[in-house]
């Protein structure tokens, strides 16, 4: 009797001392992730410090053979330079149209064969869809050297039209939101039909309400592939009239003198950033949905 | 509106391109359902019931046989201009949509004539809202629900159009159980309030026989029996039947009936009249054993289950189909708890005999 009792005491002895090695292992740990965390985020963010501060440097701070880590004298002037020599006003509504316009068409096409394949019936239905999925396969660059000569033979070479139509249709897209709307009970769809709905009004209605967190996402990456693109409009393209912001960005500031002023192009990118920043922040949310959706994109 | 099922077939085409089983969902269903009753469809999963309300709604067609509306014959007509209501188990209201914009919904599609103003729309949602009781609920969206309430919002949505007939897909299946209790006296109501002819299916045989006007028993796409809840408890045509209504569930033997006498084992347990020597299925319904002492039908017993009102006798027979032969008996009646065997006498009416080879029932009077 008493040399039980004495057994369960030790063990309650035991246990405490287990417990409290188990919190500081496991402080010990959480300090571990968030120091490593802390250096990785300094790691990823530096750049971004870098082009904030040498925007607002002078060309002799900027040149100086030991870079100042907090500009001596701010020049908020750097940034109206930088809008008028690169002529960012234009370059903006030029991208602002492209990416506008081609997300809304992409949007309609992608709507529409999301649902062809996901709802209808009709004979070839899995082996079309097969052969798109394969066309992901294919690297993007090669599509590049083909739709150049396809584009060059139509006489699309600088023009919107080049800048929008050759990605209008995106398989993966589709397949995302294929996905997204087959997830869709198909009690649904029999309901509507009972009450005399027609597939379109369905989609319209019902489906479309839906899909909107991943419309959002797609919508999302399609404006920020727009912002982005740069070897595509550079090539076929790069004319004062249709040049979008990351070429003008790279031509602004090389053409005119020769000698590059630097913090006028830091400045420069920083107001070009500053959208796609904004678009982050507020919608992240949706992003990183999209992001974890394809597991590669982003 | 009555409702006709004219030798009404149903055959899907194998999947599987190389062998070729076609599954008959539906096989020659002759029925008149007759204008504003409640009708159950009941059978185990796979027996077509579903199937036979598809093909009422008109989401599938019948391969052949014919539907008739009343006089209408609406074999072809597709889906939304037969009229009807249609409730899915999952109830599949419209998520994003609040419970008033869910059951205006059908009344938005009318078109031409029907087409309605604002007012006639909102007029009739709320009419069809109180009808359910759900006329306080009417900006909260679907999630926001409890699964009675998705129910009646489902309901409600299917009667505002006014249909001819409403349809309901195992109404019930999704609510625990004292909801759904509760939900199906609630249709029985709303059935009555509004007269209109109703289908709904089921496996629940309770739910079945507790609110319907009529059953349809289905097994395998063939049905069995149609009739009142009463009369196919008391009368059922063959051992499916018998086995499929009733809970607990009847008691099954193997028995023989010879020089007149009805035989559980080596007991003979009823003399009767016009019954020719054969091998035969028993089947007596829990509450048809009398504790006798002198009864003919000796079983060991093996525990007692008080339940009140009522007990439950739990005893074993080696002639018994079942693991064990379950009785209830009035608690008036003291059975000796002490003793290793029970004794019973059967009730004459509720002991079905049926063929042991193809399982219908025989029939013969007793003595």
């Amino acid at each position: 009797m008493t040399t039980s009792k004495k057994n369960i005491v030790m063990r309650e002895k035991d246990m405490q001392k287990v417990s409290a090695q188990q919190k500081v292992v496991q402080a010990l740990v959480k300090v571990g992730v968030y120091a490593f965390l802390l250096v990785m985020a300094l790691i990823v963010l530096f750049p971004f410090y870098w082009m904030l501060i040498s925007s607002v440097k002078t060309l002799e701070e900027y040149r100086m053979s030991v870079p100042t880590f907090w500009p001596q004298k701010i020049m908020l002037s750097n940034y109206v330079e930088a809008f008028t020599t690169a002529n960012l006003g234009r370059l903006f509504l030029n991208t602002l149209y492209v990416g506008l316009v081609s997300t809304l068409l992409s949007l309609v096409i992608t709507i529409l064969c999301a649902f062809a394949f996901a709802r209808l019936e009709f004979k070839g239905k899995e082996t079309l869809f097969g052969l798109m999925l394969a066309t992901m396969m294919i690297p993007g660059e090669l599509f590049t050297i083909t739709n150049y000569q396809t584009v060059t033979q139509l006489g699309w070479l600088n023009t919107f039209t080049v800048l929008i139509v050759p990605f209008l249709v995106s398989v993966f897209y589709i397949y995302l939101l294929k996905q997204n709307f087959m997830q869709i009970p198909n009690e649904l769809y029999l309901a509507a039909k009972v009450d005399g709905t027609s597939d379109i009004k369905y989609l319209c209605k019902v489906m479309i309400p839906l899909a909107l967190p991943t419309l959002i996402s797609i919508t999302i990456l399609k404006m920020m592939g727009a912002w982005n693109s740069y070897i595509w409009p550079r090539l076929v393209a790069n004319d004062a009239e249709h040049r979008l912001i990351t070429n003008g960005l790279r031509n602004a500031f090389t053409e005119t003198t020769g000698d590059v002023n630097y913090p006028v192009q830091m400045a420069a990118v920083a107001i070009v950033s500053a959208p796609l920043f904004l678009v982050f922040i507020f919608l992240r949310k949706y992003i990183m949905a999209g992001v974890s959706r394809s597991g590669i994109k982003g | 509106m009555k409702v006709v099922l004219e030798n009404l077939t149903k055959i899907f085409p194998s999947r599987n391109k190389k062998s070729n089983e076609e599954v008959i969902a539906v096989n020659n269903f002759n029925f008149e359902i007759p204008d504003g009753k409640l009708i159950g469809l009941l059978g185990p999963s796979g027996c077509g019931k579903s199937t036979t309300l598809y093909m009422l709604s008109g989401l599938q067609k019948p391969t052949s046989g014919k539907i008739y509306f009343g006089d209408d014959d609406v074999t072809e007509l597709a889906t939304e201009k037969r009229g009807i209501g249609l409730v899915f188990q999952n109830y599949a209201l419209y998520p994003h949509m609040t419970v008033k914009q869910n059951i205006l919904f059908p009344l938005q599609n009318l078109k031409g004539e029907e087409k309605m103003s604002k007012e006639e729309m909102l007029e009739r949602a709320y009419y069809a809202a109180k009808l359910v009781q759900i006329d306080e609920l009417m900006d909260r969206k679907p999630n926001e629900l409890s699964g009675g309430q998705q129910q009646r919002v489902a309901i409600a949505r299917a009667l505002v159009k006014m249909p001819r007939i409403l349809l309901l897909d195992e109404p019930l299946s999704n609510l625990d159980a004292r909801l759904r209790l509760q939900t199906r006296e609630e249709i029985r109501r709303i059935q009555k309030e509004t007269g209109i002819t109703t289908v709904f299916v089921t496996h629940d045989q309770e739910e079945a026989m507790s609110i319907s006007d009529l059953i349809v028993v289905m097994k395998l796409g063939v049905v069995q029996q149609i009739g009142k809840p009463q009369e196919v408890y008391d009368n059922p045509v063959n051992l499916f039947v018998a086995k499929f209504l009733g809970t607990p569930p009847i008691n099954v033997f193997d028995g023989k009936i010879k020089g007149g006498k009805v035989y559980i084992g080596e007991d003979a347990v009823m003399e009767v009249k016009d019954a020719a020597d054969q091998d035969v299925i028993i089947g007596i319904r829990p509450e048809g054993f009398n504790l006798d002492e002198n009864g003919p039908f000796h079983c060991k017993l093996e525990n007692v289950e008080v339940m009140g009102r009522d007990v439950s006798v739990v005893s074993t027979n080696a002639a018994s189909l079942n693991p064990v032969i379950r009785s209830i008996i009035n608690s008036d009646n003291k059975v000796n708890t002490e003793s290793e065997t029970v004794r019973y006498s059967i009730k004459p009416h509720k002991m079905f005999v049926f063929n042991k080879e193809t399982e219908e029932r025989i029939y013969f009077e007793v003595k």
